[in-house]
């Protein structure tokens, strides 16, 4: 709630930029008239759009969400050489397994991030969320210590997730 | 050498397409063959930009984000059709 | 041959390679859990790789920056793991499968339950 209330011209200042940018993008141009319209639907649409939305955990560290971005992209290339690895490599020295990850954070953003995190990292597929939000459980393409696997999500994505959202 | 290149990976990524169709037909299970189905999306994505490059026109940038587009929205209607048996409930 | 045209060919083979591992990985891979790795990382990067080169070839050649592609990279950055998450959600409720060497199926278990006590909800 406290967005919506605080700028009344503006319910979603990070939608707008988006709208903006997507709009700029879609026309690949910085022409002066596509400029104006895409300023006109970043203003029109959050404001139509306004009442529908569900009040979410506002980014409270913009600096370390960027460098949270910016780790998960590396993290994404190191993940897809390792699985190339293991998929070209011979398939009886792969041990899959379940594990379930105890979670911290509560609301769903945070937690939709984490589990599309952990989707796109290295060997592990987010399947299921208990119903009590308390447990992620996910698949793992090489399961060698379950412990240590759970420790680096928690360490590496979950407390920055954490800390961004001020939660 | 662009050219080379382009008719090669070209190649490779039908041969990709050609493995996916395979599991798509063969695969065991239904979310087998969605899955199938969802990396035919993106493999189709691939080659339609890949023929972009090879036309050197920007055109082809729409049909790939439509596709793009549906194969999630698709992607997602099937899974929630085996998960409920329903679509829109 | 200028340093444009061949750091696009570099893009564009990396791009071909990781989507064919993708596919190679999903018909040879034994279990549908295992096979979801590979096109939701290889598939998903091999497009990206695909997508940057696209980016830098009309960028040199309009003499513009032309970089409406990374709409589809952040778009399918941000739907893989959706998607996959929705199947493997379907895979557990069709009880697909596992290989036998699968390791925690008690966590697959529980979380296969919970998936059926959200099923005994829907009331068609």
């Amino acid at each position: 709630m406290e967005n919506t209330r605080r700028f009344r011209f503006l319910p979603m200042p990070m939608h707008s930029v988006l709208l903006f940018m997507v709009w700029l993008l879609l026309n690949n141009t910085l022409a002066l008239g596509h400029l104006l319209l895409a300023a006109f639907l970043a203003l029109a649409i959050p404001l139509l759009v306004a009442p529908l939305q569900h009040t979410q955990p506002s980014v409270r560290r913009p600096l370390l969400a960027v460098k949270q971005v910016l780790l998960v992209l590396g993290d994404i290339v190191k993940a897809n050489i390792e699985v190339a690895i293991l998929v070209m490599g011979p398939l009886s020295r792969m041990k899959p397994g379940f594990v379930a990850v105890p979670l911290d954070i509560e609301r769903e953003l945070p937690i939709t991030l984490l589990a599309s995190t952990i989707s796109l990292t290295p060997g592990t597929v987010s399947c299921e969320l208990s119903k009590d939000r308390r447990f992620l459980y996910i698949h793992a393409l090489n399961l060698v210590d379950e412990e240590e696997l759970i420790t680096t999500i928690k360490e590496r994505y979950e407390a920055p997730l954490k800390e961004i959202f001020g939660c | 050498m662009l050219n080379f290149v382009l008719v090669l990976v070209s190649a490779l990524v039908s041969i990709a397409l050609i493995l996916n169709l395979w599991r798509m037909i063969q695969g065991p299970g239904m979310a087998d063959r969605f899955l199938a189905l969802d990396t035919m999306y993106i493999n189709s994505i691939a080659l339609i930009i890949l023929y972009g490059i090879h036309m050197g026109s920007p055109l082809y940038f729409e049909g790939a984000l439509l596709i793009a587009l549906l194969g999630f929205v698709s992607t997602a209607a099937l899974s929630k059709y085996l998960l409920r048996g329903d679509i829109i409930e | 041959m200028d340093w444009i045209e061949i750091i696009t060919a570099v893009f564009i083979l990396i791009g071909g390679l990781f989507t064919l591992i993708g596919s190679i990985g999903l018909s040879r891979l034994p279990d549908f859990y295992m096979r979801l790795h590979a096109p939701t990382k290889a598939t998903t990067l091999g497009l990206g790789a695909l997508l940057l080169a696209s980016m830098i070839h009309f960028t040199s050649l309009r003499g513009y920056f032309s970089i409406h592609e990374l709409l589809i990279t952040f778009f399918l950055l941000i739907t893989a793991p959706v998607s996959a998450h929705m199947m493997a959600k379907a895979g557990l409720h069709v009880k697909t499968r596992v290989e036998d060497s699968t390791r925690g199926l008690e966590v697959r278990d529980a979380a296969k339950r919970r998936n059926e006590e959200n099923a005994d909800d829907y009331q068609p």
